[in-house]
């Protein structure tokens, strides 16, 4: 009878462990293929060159990373760049150090040891830990089972919320004019009355965002050539936040795994023992 | 020392003898390892060790942590995020301290369903029973001021909707909370203290660990059929028992490998499952996020904090008899709180003359309904106060005091137990074949 409670619990543990957002207001986030997704999962180093070539170009003009030195991206299970370019890509910043002018501070040319800027506009939010800050998914019915299966869906969020730009729906047009932009995957923003119904349900997903739209495909060029669709473009830039909000995300999952083997290997060895040490006392009948 | 008859410490070498007589330290060890135990334990005994071993983890990682960690308002999230990324091992090692919390709580949800079930808590156990509530009340307050740490989102709004609670209290409420924060509102000075006392919790903690250990060996472990072993002779405490190592020893270490492969797991492959996004934002006092929810091993009770409000008509009743004193927050507080002292009281509320569930067929049910009634206020805790879920978590609410005050009193006197195994040891070999000297198996207990 235990047993079976046990495994009732531990099903609706599972179920209600991850906690819901209250009011369910839909969005569209779209569930990308990541190569970072499952336990072997691991970053794609071109891919996390491309997201940061994207954040460089795009996104830094306003947000900034301020958690994330320079030299880590030279460092493995990242985007590795060689060191020569890390160092020439940390000297393409200024950072202000109190230290010059006899303590008054200055400006100086950035070092790998240095830390990216902060962001550059007051209401754009750091975009260091956004990924791990940011759930994609809450399905099945506010159950979070897909978080189970699909990971909390940060790096999915990022890349719906970058393509998730669309026409205004008809409803909003009859209604007072909304500041920011319609996005079908941004809950929290501003939603015009003349979208609710009578019943006080939204009429269309999402809501409306003060960023305007940053890509909207071939906004770069790619030397490896690969694909500047939107899509392809968000994804970059959101594998390239997934890394920026986990970078020691590859070291977790061999420390993991090789955890997981030791483990278990340690496991069959106690069952044994403990059988072996047992066997005089439970004779079967 | 009292007890189950068994062997004692005989110190054999004139070294042995001479540091015995000035501390009997090696006898002490030997008593505690060598401690006769129901051969008949099952796997819900294995909890204890896993408890033991988790604080020993959060303690040791806890340790590391605090040498990175900077108490400060303006620099405690950078200093976790410096720990994450800067410290050789330290994502491991936050990752295993933040989810030792979750297992911790597994572990001690599961040792007190054992408790419950089996009738661990009954006389003579009422002491190692209220020792062990004492020890998870401690725990509830050291998990929740671990959360507030990180000094993200949830840790700062959570700890205004928690001391808030106190605020509830009549009259002194608003200094009661003034007092715990150290300011009219969280800040600096709640930072501090509640980074103090998180240090110092666990080592009370530690404390009281060995005293519950302590008082359970007093009066023997409890075991799934509740009958005591033989006290009468050696010899038959000895056909009930069998000693701690290696035996249980062994078997519990079994045990802790395959839930920490589960553990390991968890923290390499998806350790921020059980977190909230919300706490990867750094406090922001003005922006309070739409949903604030405590951690998963809160809900039960935050869903009965919530479940009695303003119109509820004990509610009304009780605030009418009180003039107005207990208003539906002070009562939700009340309740809680309540909700934890129940079950404390329960050694006293049980009349049943039998220990384990085991034995009682209707108990039984009651107890599985009592699991069920404790995951439905976990999953009830997280959801809105809105709709259907207020209705779920009042009558959630009202199950888990009406088991403790109404069922287990009741069932005592209109229940028909079935009749225990005189023995722990027919127990035993009504599974097992009887050992050469044991006596012939009897019949099955179930």
């Amino acid at each position: 009878m235990f047993r079976k409670l046990t495994f009732t619990a531990a099903a609706v543990l599972a179920m209600t462990a991850v906690q819901v957002s209250a009011a369910e207001i839909e969005t569209e986030i779209e569930d990308f293929a990541f190569s970072f997704e499952g336990p072997f999962g691991s970053f794609d180093q071109m891919q996390l060159q491309r997201g940061l070539q994207v954040y460089t170009e795009i996104c830094a003009s306003c947000h900034g990373l301020e958690l994330v030195a320079f030299r880590t991206l030279h460092q493995e299970g990242g985007p590795a760049l060689p060191e020569d370019q890390m160092r020439a890509y940390a000297e393409f910043y200024e950072v202000f150090d109190q230290s010059l002018l006899g303590g008054e501070g200055d400006f100086r040319t950035a070092t790998p040891a240095d830390k990216f800027p902060g962001s550059a506009l007051s209401n754009a939010p750091d975009l260091s830990l956004m990924a791990k800050a940011r759930a994609g998914f809450h399905g099945p019915a506010g159950t979070g089972i897909s978080q189970f299966v699909n990971g909390m869906g940060g790096a999915e969020y990022i890349a719906s919320l970058l393509a998730g730009y669309a026409e205004e729906p008809e409803c909003a047009l009859e209604g007072e004019p909304m500041d920011g932009y319609y996005n079908v995957a941004f809950a929290p923003g501003g939603f015009p009355e003349s979208c609710i119904d009578e019943h006080g349900h939204r009429m269309v997903p999402g809501s409306w965002i003060g960023m305007p739209q940053p890509l909207y495909g071939d906004d770069v060029e790619y030397a490896d050539g690969h694909s500047t669709e939107l899509d392809h473009v968000s994804q970059d830039v959101s594998a390239f936040l997934m890394w920026t909000a986990e970078p020691k995300m590859m070291a977790r999952k061999q420390a993991g795994l090789t955890g997981v083997i030791f483990l278990t290997l340690l496991s069959v060895l106690l069952y044994l023992t403990n059988k072996r040490i047992w066997a005089p006392h439970k004779k079967k009948h | 020392m009292a007890g189950i008859p068994h062997d004692h410490y005989e110190p054999k070498s004139n070294g042995e003898k001479w540091l015995n007589a000035r501390l009997p330290i090696v006898g002490l060890l030997y008593d505690t390892l060598m401690l006769p135990t129901p051969k008949n334990l099952n796997w819900m005994w294995i909890w204890g060790i896993v408890l033991t071993f988790t604080l020993v983890l959060q303690i040791a990682t806890g340790v590391v942590l605090v040498m990175h960690y900077t108490p400060h308002v303006d620099m405690a999230f950078n200093s976790v995020e410096h720990i994450m990324r800067d410290v050789n091992g330290g994502h491991m090692i936050r990752y295993f301290h933040t989810n030792g919390a979750s297992l911790f709580f597994v572990a001690v949800y599961a040792h007190m369903f054992r408790s419950l079930y089996y009738g661990s808590y009954k006389a003579p156990r009422e002491v190692t029973w209220i020792i062990g509530m004492l020890m998870y009340l401690m725990m509830m307050g050291t998990a929740f001021m671990g959360y507030v740490l990180p000094w993200g989102q949830m840790s700062f709004h959570g700890t205004a909707v928690i001391t808030g609670l106190f605020g509830a209290i009549p009259f002194i409420g608003e200094s009661i909370q003034t007092w715990l924060l150290g300011a009219s509102a969280v800040g600096q000075p709640a930072l501090n203290r509640f980074f103090s006392l998180h240090y110092l919790l666990p080592f009370v903690l530690l404390g009281l660990t060995i005293v519950h250990i302590w008082a359970f060996h007093t009066t023997g472990n409890n075991n799934p059929t509740g009958v005591e072993v033989r006290r009468t002779s050696k010899e038959d405490a000895a056909k009930d028992t069998l000693p701690f190592w290696p035996y249980f020893v062994i078997k519990d270490l079994f045990a802790l490998a395959v839930i920490l492969a589960i553990f390991m797991a968890v923290v390499g492959f998806m350790p921020n499952y059980l977190g909230h996004p919300d706490n990867y934002i750094p406090a922001n006092p003005l922006a309070t996020p739409s949903h604030i929810v405590p951690e998963w091993y809160f809900l039960p009770f935050y869903a009965i904090l919530r479940a009695f409000t303003a119109d509820v008509w004990v509610v009304q009743l009780v605030n009418f008899i009180s003039f107005g004193i207990i208003d539906a927050k002070f009562f939700g507080v009340l309740a809680m709180f309540g909700a934890i002292a129940v079950m404390a009281l329960a050694p006293w509320l049980d009349t049943s003359s039998v220990r384990s569930a085991r034995y009682r067929p209707m108990l039984k049910w009651w107890f599985a309904l009592l699991v069920v009634d404790f995951i439905v206020l976990m999953w009830v805790g997280a959801m809105p106060t809105t709709g259907i879920y207020p209705y779920i978590s009042l009558i959630a609410a009202t199950y888990w005091f009406g088991y403790f005050l109404v069922i287990l009193p009741l069932l005592g006197v209109i229940e028909k137990p079935l009749t225990p195994p005189a023995t722990i040891e027919d127990d035993f070999n009504a599974h097992y074949a009887p050992t050469a000297d044991g006596k012939a198996a009897a019949a099955p207990a179930e």
